[in-house]
């Protein structure tokens, strides 16, 4: 098989610039292209914000689209916690707009240029989880904080007969701690789906150029054109996995912060 | 039986579920279109709920794909 194409290469991490020799106390600390992205996306996000944060009385377009992106948090954060969820408003929308841009720029089809890649950061567990573990952290510090022990009365829901309230207990103990992990995953497995299937699409449109005129037109044409319905399908899955981090983490907080 | 080729078919049956989180996640919006077309005030209230329900439909799917990915990579 003339150059076999692999969907899996593309989530490859690998040092770059020469640094995969860098270490600090035996751990290797290379500069690898998931960083580069996430660099990438920092710098976005924060031309963004900076273009946007004029505070002028009309806004120009570049600030209603930052006061759109805003607005929309801080409502979203009113409607499912209350005046309370103010404080966590730039938590959530931090989180919001870099997994909503880190998806966007692993869409950004770098490949047409030589050499380049694009890397979408969010397609590796280690970064949604830790993404995960940093919301699932604040929910448990705000609880204990807020409400002491008593945060444990989350586990036991009102009105529970009392011989169920040991399997209430346990059972809502476990939805509870399988959180951080349903969140990570579910982000992690919505994009690396996402890239497989358009890798393996771009395989048979390539492929099938390969193979001969014939086999173009059945095979490639029609990969092809499926490809750039999943693209924009998959812009849209970019913008609901950020909104249901977002969402979700405004809901845990949210049960931290009112305790049902 | 092989354990290379019973690997890819417990991959092959994983995608089952996939096909099934389809369904549900077809369910979450139809149900919800249905409700908004007969009272479309409500409609917007309601959004976050909707991705609520899609995000747990979707999960379970999603899972699914997790089992075809670990038999066919890791395991």
């Amino acid at each position: 098989m003339a150059g076999k194409i692999d969907p899996m290469h593309q989530f490859l991490v690998e040092p770059m610039f020469g640094t995969e020799n860098w270490s600090i106390a035996g751990y290797n600390i290379a500069f690898t292209n998931s960083a580069l992205f996430m660099v990438v996306t920092l710098l976005l996000m924060w031309i963004f914000m900076l273009g946007g944060m004029k505070g002028q009385l009309v806004p120009g377009r570049w600030q209603a689209a930052v006061e759109g992106f805003t607005g929309f948090i801080s409502d979203m954060m009113d409607t499912n916690i209350g005046p309370k969820g103010k404080a966590f408003t730039p938590y959530v929308f931090s989180l919001f707009m870099f997994i909503l841009i880190a998806n966007m720029v692993g869409m950004f089809p770098l490949g047409i240029v030589p050499g380049l890649h694009a890397f979408t950061v969010t397609s590796h567990l280690t970064v949604t989880g830790v993404l995960a573990i940093v919301s699932f952290s604040i929910v448990l510090i705000v609880g204990f904080l807020k409400h002491g022990l008593h945060f444990f009365s989350l586990f036991v829901p009102h009105g529970t007969p009392l011989p169920m309230i040991p399997l209430i207990f346990l059972i809502e103990l476990f939805s509870f701690l399988i959180r951080p992990f349903s969140l990570g995953l579910r982000l992690f497995v919505a994009m690396t789906a996402g890239h497989i299937l358009m890798k393996v699409l771009a395989g048979f449109v390539v492929n099938g150029f390969n193979a001969g005129p014939g086999i173009a037109l059945i095979v490639s044409v029609p990969s092809f054109i499926l490809m750039i319905g999943i693209s924009a399908l998959e812009l849209l899955v970019c913008a609901i996995q950020a909104y249901v981090f977002a969402l979700l983490t405004s809901l845990y907080l949210n049960d931290a912060i009112n305790l049902h | 039986m092989d354990p290379a080729a019973a690997k890819l078919l417990g991959a092959g049956l994983a995608a089952i579920g996939v096909g099934l989180a389809a369904l549900g996640v077809g369910n979450v919006f139809g149900s919800f279109l249905q409700g908004a077309l007969r009272n479309p005030g409500a409609a917007d209230g309601q959004q976050g709920r909707l991705f609520i329900g899609f995000a747990a439909a979707e999960l379970l799917g999603l899972l699914a794909f997790v089992v075809a990915m670990i038999l066919l990579f890791v395991a």
